[in-house]
């Protein structure tokens, strides 16, 4: 199962060349990859519909708890089944709508890489592992809606989008890592099975919180739905794709593995079925009063997701089943619906409605496509929607006392009903309108796709047994225990829900012939997109002011800034400690010591007051000299040996250097001189404390007994020093002799630089 | 700074100085010194050169280009790793081989002195490098 | 004695840090410098003073190692000269460099990184 996950960002690596190489059959090649995944899990089908998972598991980083793991049973199997099939066709419908385009290849790279970790993302048995794949589809998201970067509408689609699953991202990761701690294990199934663990612990809010934020940003549900009609700036195939398909369902797909950890509490039902509720209304209300084909279906496809989050918080056999099936029929007539869109904008040049109608006789099989997704959308008979409209209106019946709910998926029934109507009966019945090309069909890679879809969704409106083994090992899977064999049939008899399905197909009927006046009511112009405009805006103004003050470009104020910090923090934690051990002893102090230090303070004074350079590089020097004469006093002749060298070469290099720099004075003025004057001595004298703060420590350290006791029997050597730097350590000065050689690298290019031809020196 | 002087004392430290310089990086295992020390001696002794006539002479001297030196040191002081892997040991363990020669004289060769002659010859190439571009500026 | 070097540590970090806050070129140089004495000296300080005997095994002896110099700071504190040797020539190429595209040695006139 490794392999599959990964196959498709193989092919993706070699998508570009394949399109360079063949532009015309890219597409139809590339479609093989998908074609082959929907082979391969059939296979596995019959398997996991028997109540098995097939799981296969590679290590990664063990220590880490990582593991690439993965497993595959009835839930993942269907979602992996819709991301792979509507893939075959998404990939060579692809190669039709953006042929001839010349990033062609970069779009395939994008458009594969996200089939491999939606894949992932269904598949993984790993929380980390899960979260990479989720962050990974956010990203090709990114690149997709952003594929026409040089609009400014899709360059800020694509960031509207990526913040925000980016940032229900993280909140995700932190939700998953805290029920990982608290149920002990990162694996996904482990964790379902400490379900009582989390639902127990008093952090079962927070986790919960954490993950549905997560789950509610992906899946656009209410008031994270803004970013989903403004990442119709992707091209059309990837929306239909992305934005309709799969990626939304992510969040859909979470909520439903996570089912047996976090749900079945007050609060999940509560939580999770609201949300569904409001943004099932919300989206298909908003829905109505678009005119742009794109824009109607991208908010019906909210109202959708809102209704699957409303089953899955409902949270029983019923509703699962019906999430199962409801799933299914979406993927197929919204993809087929964003196919034709694609396919009505190829041909006539626009996807206003107002100025689409009467296409049927020009563009007949996109038309019969359309039409066949419309009915389905509607919840019309004999379609697979009818019957996941069925299912849904069931499923909310079988709630005691809630009668409320009944009438809210109704009359989401009915929006939904009226905004298909708008998508699919509108652009090609009715009077012919005004496009700015003149319409003619589109060939067939355009119209294949949306009608095999379409023809997918009658097949399985029409035989519905066929899904019966996938409905109940999906609901099995979120249930986590086998399920009741589910037993779908088009036409249940007379009941309660028939009846309401007439009744929302009659208020759908009345919604569609009146909403022309529905566009015009007046609607309130603020929203939570509006906060997210205004979020980013105060984002930006916090980090310009930030760097207006902090980066202002002198180096001395960052230097005074971080220095002052440092003391300042450093010296509070020091204040904070009871008793400063200090080991200050002058005992033992002999005089030609004192001496010493005297001649080595005296020159630092000189070195940093002198107006002249030349006289501080010479105490320079002599501050050196001092410090090699410390060394040699304490037992270190090797590190005098070496300061004295350095020190005459560095008074060298200083002395030939000063001649090319000039030699004036800028004085600053006396009040910034001694504040820095007065956090430089702070500065100096926390770390004299400190100095004398280490001579409370026992020495020698237990470093200094292995390298001496060992120096000469492991080593042979008797300098002990130098056996640590050739011999002990001897890695680590590998790399300082290369530091230096770089050193000396960079200070002969810095020269070169000069040299270059064209730039006077 | 163009003292005879100086410049005389210098044609005769110079040798001096490199042949000290040796001296200190053989005796570095056993004794103060080293590879470091050694290398920023035998650099003085051209820095010397270089400071009493100039650069250009200095580097004339030279017998192999200071960033040749660099690279030269470099690959000894790695090279001076691969013993140990031959023997399945870790990188940069210390090998050392007894040789017998004529006259009763024994001889030790390490990977560890390879390793302090490289640095040796990376500290004075680097060092070199830096004394030579530098002072050049000025001229 | 350790506390003279205390003192001896701090003046340098004072020294240095003041110095690295002015605005002329080279006096940033002279304050790293400054610091990377003050750098050395505060490792081989921290790890305890021992009077004049150096971790050197006599011949065919051995070596008690509570009598002699911690020898782990002082390899830490070798490289470390001939490595701030290496630091303050590349901070002098660079200033030169600096000096003679900006042509001014003035920090606060190179406030941005177009020249």
């Amino acid at each position: 199962m490794l392999t599959i996950t990964i196959a498709p960002f193989l092919v993706a690596i070699l998508a570009p060349a394949i399109c360079r190489f063949t532009p015309r059959a890219c597409g139809w090649i590339l479609a093989l990859l998908p074609l082959g995944l929907v082979l391969y899990l059939a296979s596995l089908a019959p398997t996991v519909w028997n109540g098995q998972t097939v799981v296969a598991t590679t290590s990664w980083a063990p220590s880490l708890g990582l593991d690439l793991a993965f497993r595959l049973d009835g839930l993942g199997l269907l979602f992996a089944l819709l991301i792979t099939g509507i893939g075959v066709i998404v990939v060579f419908y692809s190669g039709g709508y953006l042929a001839g385009h010349r990033h062609l290849g970069r779009y395939y790279v994008a458009l594969l890489m996200f089939l491999g970790s939606m894949l992932g993302v269904v598949l993984a048995d790993n929380v980390i592992l899960l979260f990479v794949f989720w962050e990974l589809t956010s990203i090709t998201s990114y690149l997709l809606i952003g594929f026409d970067h040089e609009r400014e509408a899709a360059r800020n689609g694509a960031l509207q989008a990526l913040l925000v699953t980016g940032t229900g991202g993280l909140a995700l990761l932190a939700g998953l890592l805290m029920a990982a701690q608290i149920t002990g294990t990162y694996q996904i199934s482990g964790l379902l099975a400490g379900g009582d663990l989390l639902r127990d612990h008093p952090l079962y809010p927070a986790v919960l919180a954490l993950i549905l934020l997560g789950a509610f940003t992906k899946s656009a549900q209410f008031p994270f739905h803004f970013w989903l009609p403004n990442a119709m700036e992707a091209p059309t195939p990837a929306s239909a794709y992305l934005h309709a398909a799969t990626m939304v369902k992510a969040g859909v797909y979470l909520l439903a593995r996570l089912t047996p950890a976090l749900g079945g509490t007050d609060l999940w039902w509560w939580t999770v079925t609201l949300t569904g509720a409001v943004t099932m209304l919300a989206g298909a209300w908003l829905a109505l009063r678009k005119t742009d084909l794109k824009q109607i279906l991208a908010y019906s496809t909210i109202s959708v997701l809102g209704i699957l989050t409303l089953l899955l918080g409902i949270g029983d056999e019923a509703a699962w089943t019906a999430m199962a099936i409801y799933l299914v029929a979406h993927g197929l007539y919204k993809g087929a619906l964003f196919l034709v869109a694609g396919a009505v904008d190829h041909e006539a040049g626009t996807r206003d409605i107002t100025r689409l109608g009467g296409l049927r006789s020009s563009m007949p099989m996109t038309a019969i496509a359309a039409l066949a997704a419309g009915v389905s959308m509607a919840g019309l008979p004999p379609m697979v929607g009818f019957i996941g409209k069925e299912l849904v209106l069931e499923a909310s019946m079988r709630q005691q006392g809630m009668i409320t709910l009944t009438a809210a998926v109704a009359a989401a029934g009915a929006l939904l009903f009226a905004a298909a109507g708008l998508a699919a009966v509108r652009p090609f019945f009715g009077a012919a309108g005004s496009p700015p090309k003149d319409p003619h069909e589109a060939p067939l890679t355009l119209w294949l796709g949306p009608l095999l879809l379409a023809g997918s969704g009658l097949l399985l409106g029409l035989a519905p047994g066929w899904m019966n083994a996938a409905a109940a090992s999906a609901a099995g899977a979120i249930a986590g225990s086998p399920s009741p064999p589910v037993k779908l049939a088009l036409f249940h008899g007379f009941n309660t829900a028939l009846l309401l399905s007439l009744l929302t197909a009659a208020a759908g009927t009345a919604l569609y012939l009146g909403c022309a006046r529905l566009r015009k009511l007046a609607m309130p112009q603020w929203g939570p997109a509006g906060w997210y405009d205004a979020a980013l805006d105060g984002v930006m103004s916090l980090a310009a002011a930030q760097t207006r003050i902090l980066q202002n470009g002198y180096l001395r104020y960052y230097l005074l800034t971080m220095i002052a910090a440092t003391v300042g923090l450093t010296g509070y934690a020091i204040a904070r400690l009871t008793a400063l051990p200090l080991g200050a002893n002058l005992g033992d102090v002999q005089f030609h010591e004192v001496v010493l230090v005297i001649v080595i303070l005296v020159s630092v004074a000189v070195a940093v007051r002198s107006p002249s350079s030349v006289t501080a590089v010479a105490a320079l020097g002599v501050v050196g000299l001092g410090m090699a004469l410390i060394f040699v006093l304490f037992g270190a002749p090797d590190l005098a040996m070496t300061q004295v060298v350095v020190d005459i070469l560095t008074v060298v290099l200083l002395v030939l250097v000063l001649h090319s720099l000039p030699q004036v004075s800028r004085p600053t003025k006396p009040g910034p001189r001694f504040r820095d004057a007065s956090v430089a001595s702070s500065a100096g004298l926390l770390i004299g404390l400190l100095v004398l703060g280490t001579a409370a420590i026992e020495h020698p350290a237990d470093s200094a007994r292995y390298f001496i006791e060992n120096s000469l029997p492991l080593a042979g050597g008797r300098n002990v020093v130098n056996v640590i730097l050739a011999d002990f350590r001897v890695l680590d000065t590998l790399g300082e002799v290369t530091v230096i050689a770089v050193a000396a690298v960079g200070v002969f290019a810095l020269r070169r630089l000069r040299e270059r031809p064209g730039e006077k020196s | 700074m163009n003292s005879v002087l100086l410049a005389t004392a210098a044609r005769l430290f110079k040798p001096l100085l490199l042949l000290v310089s040796v001296f200190v990086l053989l005796r570095g295992h056993d004794e103060p010194g080293g590879g470091f020390v050694g290398g920023l001696l035998g650099a003085s002794a051209y820095a010397l050169d270089a400071v009493t006539r100039n650069t250009g002479s200095a580097r004339r001297k030279l017998p192999l280009a200071p960033h040749v030196l660099l690279g030269a040191g470099l690959l000894m002081a790695a090279a001076s790793g691969l013993p140990a892997l031959l023997q399945g040991e870790p990188f940069l363990t210390a090998q050392r081989y007894e040789a017998a020669l004529p006259f009763a004289l024994q001889i030790t060769l390490s990977t560890v002195l390879l390793f302090d002659a490289g640095v040796y010859v990376v500290v004075m190439g680097a060092a070199l490098l830096i004394m030579f571009t530098l002072g050049e500026e000025q001229i | 004695m350790i506390l003279l070097l205390a003192i001896v540590v701090g003046s340098l970090y004072a020294g240095g840090l003041y110095m690295i806050m002015r605005r002329v070129l080279i006096k940033l140089i002279i304050g790293l410098a400054l610091l990377a004495h003050a750098s050395n000296l505060l490792i081989f300080t921290a790890s305890g003073l021992i009077r004049g005997r150096a971790a050197l095994v006599p011949a065919g002896g051995s070596l008690d190692f509570r009598q002699v110099a911690d020898p782990l700071p002082q390899a830490l504190a070798l490289t470390a000269i001939v490595i701030g040797f290496g630091v303050l020539a590349f901070a002098l190429a660079l200033v030169q460099r600096t000096y003679q595209v900006v042509g001014s040695d003035d920090l606060d006139q190179i406030r941005s990184t177009d020249t």
